[in-house]
């Protein structure tokens, strides 16, 4: 490409409605919608035929998907749990809550922690050693710790899911400082950029793509830390319902609470990944040129 | 605000000597170096790969410090033996060999960045006057773009955009135009002679490109292998205005080839030091 002439672009890129529908259409057009349906059905096929079908060794004791599928569709559920019963929406509901929370605390101070870690070295090195001896101590290790220090079922729960959260989001937003090209911040001195200019105008916005890898990863690992910690020690939610539905030897209610946490938590990667996307247009575009 | 004033801009670099000192083994990239630069003069500076070049650059713009010797700027001292390391101020202003435009903002964003850090103009007016520059720089419709959407040529003319909007004393180029192709390359530099024509601003400009160093220049500074010295001033009396019509002078043949037997002996030295550190 070179900039000899002037490059009057009369027509503009198409943006909001019109922008989805022709993405849907391109999208259409790529083997990529298609293949993914038949993988889809592809596993469930197989599924079906190694407990239901043929019902093989081993999985003959599991809940096969059409059985599965019927009582989740039912409306009046044989195992007294489908999509039919408020109770399903409850454990949803509680489980959804307690991440929220969980995942705002973690953001609220992981962030802000890691850009002044990544930012002062002072402060760095004050912290550091610290995050460092904290962060390879597994959830479950947590538990007991979490049950003498707060009191009832809710805190502790929301509190083991808040730290797994945390030490991801601290880390990846300190990696996303130092990622930052030190010749940004010397054309940012150059230009006259006083510390808080630095800070508001390269360091927030560099860390940026870093932090929202950080924050998919940290939601994924914020469930996988509440389930845990529901199995453990819950009342109500998804983790809570597996254990019971288990005990209770309701296998059939264990592969719903199952498989409704797999979409919750694809739900919950699929909107931070938007919400990143949103704030990070400069990278959508220039990535879209390159064909990604 | 960018008039053509040339009496500002003076650079005086006085024995300017700077030794590194990685991994405990002292390295002298600058060797009791001195060049005097006059106000509104375009210099060049050529010589082998890593001989100091950029270390002068960045003792000038206040990204490292100097060993020993002093730095003047319009006569006033920069860095000395009280102050090693010059404050990084917006009269100096650095076009970086990457291109460090901030991919997160436009390029009238970035433009505008400077006035509005150093409390020079309100947003609205520095994005105002970032757009009319960008126009006049031939470049207005890319204004609400981001840096990663445009070619290389046009992030680094907003990049100059960017220097010139602070009016800065001196422009600082570090090889800027290094990873182009000859073609774009072309049409960079009839844009900085354009922007020289009108600023006069005083220009310090490393290359390794010697006809690119002739065809911009007033002066070629030929500098040694490391420790870097200056080995040899090609003065250019080729008139400006200049244009792509002066590549193909007989000046400018016989010029380059002046500053080629000159920089090719110290080409030799840096490759054959190079290889005995290896060996």
């Amino acid at each position: 490409m070179t900039d000899t002439t002037s490059t009057t672009q009369t027509k503009k890129p198409p943006t909001g409605l019109t922008r989805t529908i022709y993405d849907w259409g391109t999208s259409l057009k790529s083997p990529t919608p298609y293949l993914m349906t038949f993988g889809i059905f592809l596993w469930i096929g197989a599924y079906y035929l190694f407990v239901e079908g043929w019902e093989l060794p081993r999985f003959n004791k599991l809940p096969g998907p059409v059985e599965v599928i019927t009582e989740f569709l039912n409306p009046d559920p044989d195992w007294g749990m489908s999509l039919f019963t408020a109770e399903f929406y409850d454990h949803v509901f509680v489980s959804c809550r307690r991440i929220l929370i969980a995942f705002a605390i973690a953001t609220g101070v992981g962030v802000p922690l890691g850009l002044f870690m990544g930012w002062s070295k002072t402060f760095r090195d004050y912290s550091f050693p610290i995050l460092e001896t904290l962060r390879p101590i597994p959830i479950l290790a947590w538990v007991p710790l979490a049950i003498l220090m707060f009191s009832g079922l809710e805190t502790p729960v929301i509190y083991l899911a808040t730290l797994a959260s945390l030490f991801v989001t601290t880390l990846n937003t300190l990696l996303g400082v130092d990622s930052i090209d030190e010749e940004y911040f010397r054309a940012a001195n150059c230009l006259g950029s006083k510390p808080h200019h630095v800070f508001m105008h390269i360091v927030v916005p560099g860390a940026l793509p870093f932090i929202f890898t950080g924050l998919q990863i940290s939601i994924g690992v914020a469930w996988f830390s509440l389930v845990a910690a529901e199995m453990v020690s819950g009342e109500f939610g998804l983790g809570y319902l597996i254990v019971d539905a288990y005990m209770n030897i309701t296998y059939v209610i264990m592969v719903i609470a199952m498989l409704t946490l797999g979409f919750v938590g694809w739900l919950s990667s699929a909107l931070v990944r938007i919400a990143g996307n949103r704030l990070m247009q400069w990278r959508v575009r220039a990535l879209a040129l390159e064909g990604r | 605000m960018t008039s053509a004033s040339s009496n500002r801009g003076a650079i005086s670099i006085r024995n300017v000597t700077k030794i590194y000192d990685p991994e405990g083994v002292n390295v002298m990239a600058v060797d009791d170096c001195s060049l005097e630069i006059g106000a509104g003069e375009v210099c060049m500076i050529v010589g082998p790969s890593g001989c100091g070049k950029t270390t002068l650059l960045n003792a000038i713009a206040g990204f490292h410090s100097i060993t020993e010797g002093e730095i003047y700027l319009d006569g006033e001292m920069l860095c000395g033996p009280d102050r090693p390391l010059a404050n990084q101020g917006a009269d100096r202003m650095v076009v970086f060999q990457h291109g460090a435009l901030f991919p997160w903002k436009t390029l009238a964003e970035n433009v505008a960045y400077g006035p509005i850090v150093q409390g020079a103009m309100s947003k609205a007016e520095a994005i105002d006057k970032a757009g009319t520059m960008l126009s006049e720089a031939g470049i207005g419709d890319m204004a609400k773009k981001y840096p990663g959407e445009v070619s290389s040529g046009m992030a680094r003319r907003a990049e100059i955009v960017r220097a010139l909007i602070n009016d800065p004393r001196v422009l600082l180029l570090d090889e800027p135009y290094r990873a182009m192709d000859a073609l774009t390359k072309s049409i960079m530099h009839e844009s900085l002679l354009e922007v020289y024509d009108r600023t006069k601003v005083t220009i310090f400009f490393i290359t390794h490109d010697l006809e690119e160093a002739i065809f911009l220049g007033d002066r070629v500074v030929v500098m040694t292998t490391r420790p870097a010295k200056t080995k040899k001033i090609v003065d250019v009396d080729i008139p400006r205005p200049r244009d792509y019509t002066t590549l193909s002078s007989n000046r400018f043949r016989e010029l380059v080839q002046e500053a080629k037997d000159a920089v090719h002996e110290e080409a030799v030295k840096a490759f054959e030091a190079g290889e005995r550190e290896l060996a």
